[in-house]
């Protein structure tokens, strides 16, 4: 069994469309987990930001540009990035460092600030950079390798745009309640019907929105939070694995799969790996898991999640969203928070916004959204340049 | 007066050849005969490979649709759009002999409604973009029917 370390504190920024400083929203976010946390700035002694690319060099640095506005106090730093799972990789560094030794009390924060519409390369001519090549070469928006994910799981198992629609309706009610939801409004499936088409077969109201927002947790060794409280809730394991070669599914921002010609596809597909390494971290399985969060960066793609997590075999997951199986009160609900079809993505914050939202389920303080009775929580997360997220939330 | 542009590829050394005689350059490992594209110059990616040796080579340019949709809006910068944008479709095709999945867009006159999963597609060349002197050409895909 992998050791343990306490969620004492979490917080959120609200997710919306703000225009402001990214990181106003982690200081708020920070100050909301500190005070949840029942603990000062001043006793953090490490602190991991989720770097966001679309802010300047502050960005880059997030980690110190966090303690910058928190006040300098001399606590180590770390930053990291791993796209869409920066956040993920945040939190893995600072459990590992509470694990070390080296220190006690860690703050993880990622926050965002995005333009309009869709998300482009860095600006200037990269032509040796994959992901500016596919936006000059194809026009391959990060939609585009949504919708073939969907379209394959229309010719694999039959899904239909009905099926795409019922997964937005249900986290449009999930995350009505959510104060931290950047979209709190009932959808119905003819609405998401009647939505344009952006890349067939998706639908503007399948394919989540660019966010602002900002999340935060408070991380420490189980003798401090023993100290400090009793029965907090734990993170008991943290996954970031890559894929294993040969990756036999198109991922973004590639132009071509690795090739299964010489060397077999891995039994374990890479989707299907991220949670299975959490899993086995955690020794749970699929059958443990009380409530999930997944990364809906697309309605369809929650349903891939859904078999990727182990809670249907391939070609199931329809079903068990139609049989209400992953909406509230059904036996394993997916995104209460109401996802990212609520949220929209603020990159760097987004695996830690998931955590935040398990770590208040397991505590029995999600108002309006309550999974009764949870007592172990899943995330699953992926970022570009194959970089897999999944944390393991109990207590 | 019209004069014709000349055609100079969007992207340097990812393609040989024009019209229907395009073939797409890869690499193969000379120690394990992985197949790469693009093209890797100085390691081999698998990794029970040491290879660092690797030749380029034509690629097929037949396969089996794997996935395909489009794009009903214009792509951000660097896409370079004729105006007034007008949809496309772009295809995830899976060539036989080298078992991966190539991206592509799919040849002007192709809509998602004349495509199937499994369809037999082949590559041509084709025009991304032009400006005042030259045109841009690109692999794209088309059903082998079409």
């Amino acid at each position: 069994m992998a050791r343990e370390v306490a969620v004492l504190g979490v917080g959120m920024h609200p997710w919306g469309k703000w225009g402001r400083n990214f990181i106003e929203y982690g200081v708020k976010a920070a100050r909301d987990a500190l005070a949840d946390a029942g603990l000062e700035w001043k006793d953090v002694q490490l602190v991991c930001g989720g770097e966001t690319i679309r802010n300047g060099y502050p960005g880059y640095v997030a980690g110190a540009a966090f303690a910058q506005a928190l006040g300098w106090t001399g606590a180590r730093v770390a930053s990291c990035y791993g796209a869409c799972a920066a956040g993920a990789q945040a939190i893995s560094v600072a459990r590992a460092q509470i694990l070390a030794g080296v220190c006690d009390v860690a703050l993880v924060v990622g926050a965002d600030s995005t333009p309009k519409g869709f998300f482009a390369p860095q600006a200037g001519d990269r032509p040796s950079d994959p992901d500016w090549l596919r936006f000059r070469l194809l026009g391959a928006t990060n939609p585009v390798y949504f919708a073939l994910y969907a379209r394959r799981r229309i010719a694999l198992y039959g899904a239909t745009d009905r099926d795409f629609a019922r997964v937005k309706v249900k986290n449009a009610r999930h995350g009505l309640n959510n104060p931290n939801a950047r979209y709190r409004k009932e959808v119905t499936e003819e609405e998401v019907l009647a939505s344009p088409i952006v890349s067939n077969p998706l639908r503007l109201l399948d394919i989540c929105a660019t966010s602002d927002g900002g999340a935060a947790l408070v991380l420490a060794s189980q003798e401090f939070a023993r100290r400090r409280t009793t029965a907090p809730v734990t993170i008991a394991a943290v996954s970031t694995v890559t894929p294993r070669y040969p990756s036999t599914v198109i991922e973004m921002p590639n132009f071509a799969t690795d090739s299964a010609a010489v060397v077999a596809a891995p039994a374990i597909p890479f989707r299907d790996s991220i949670t299975a390494a959490a899993y086995e971290e955690a020794d749970v399985g699929p059958e443990n898991v009380d409530v999930a969060e997944v990364y809906d960066l697309s309605s369809a793609l929650e349903l891939d999640w859904y078999e990727n997590i182990g809670l249907c075999k391939p070609g199931g997951a329809e079903r068990l969203l139609n049989d209400g199986v992953t909406t509230i009160g059904g036996r394993v609900p997916v995104n209460p928070s109401g996802g990212l079809a609520c949220f929209g993505e603020a990159v760097p914050a987004q695996a830690i916004a998931q955590v935040c939202e398990l770590v208040w389920q397991l505590r029995g303080e999600a108002a309006g959204r309550q999974v009764e009775g949870a007592k172990l929580g899943v995330t699953v997360n992926q970022g570009l340049f194959g970089h897999g997220s999944s944390v393991i939330v109990k207590r | 007066m019209s004069t014709v542009k000349s055609r100079v590829p969007a992207v340097e050394g990812w393609f040989e050849g024009d019209g229907d005689a395009l073939r797409l350059l890869g690499s193969r490992c000379k120690s394990c005969a992985s197949y790469f594209f693009p093209k890797e110059s100085f390691s081999c990616r698998n990794p029970e490979c040491q290879g660092s040796e690797l030749e380029t080579l034509p690629l097929s340019r037949t396969g089996t649709l794997w996935s395909f949709t489009d794009n009903c809006y214009k792509p951000p910068a660097p896409y370079v759009s004729p105006e007034p944008f007008a949809p496309y479709v772009i295809a995830a095709v899976e060539l036989a002999a080298e078992k991966m999945v190539v991206l592509g867009q799919v040849v002007a006159g192709v809509e998602v409604g004349d495509l199937e999963v499994g369809m037999q597609m082949e590559l041509v060349a084709a025009t991304l973009f032009e400006d005042a002197e030259r045109e841009y050409v690109v692999w794209k895909w088309k059903p082998a029917a079409f």
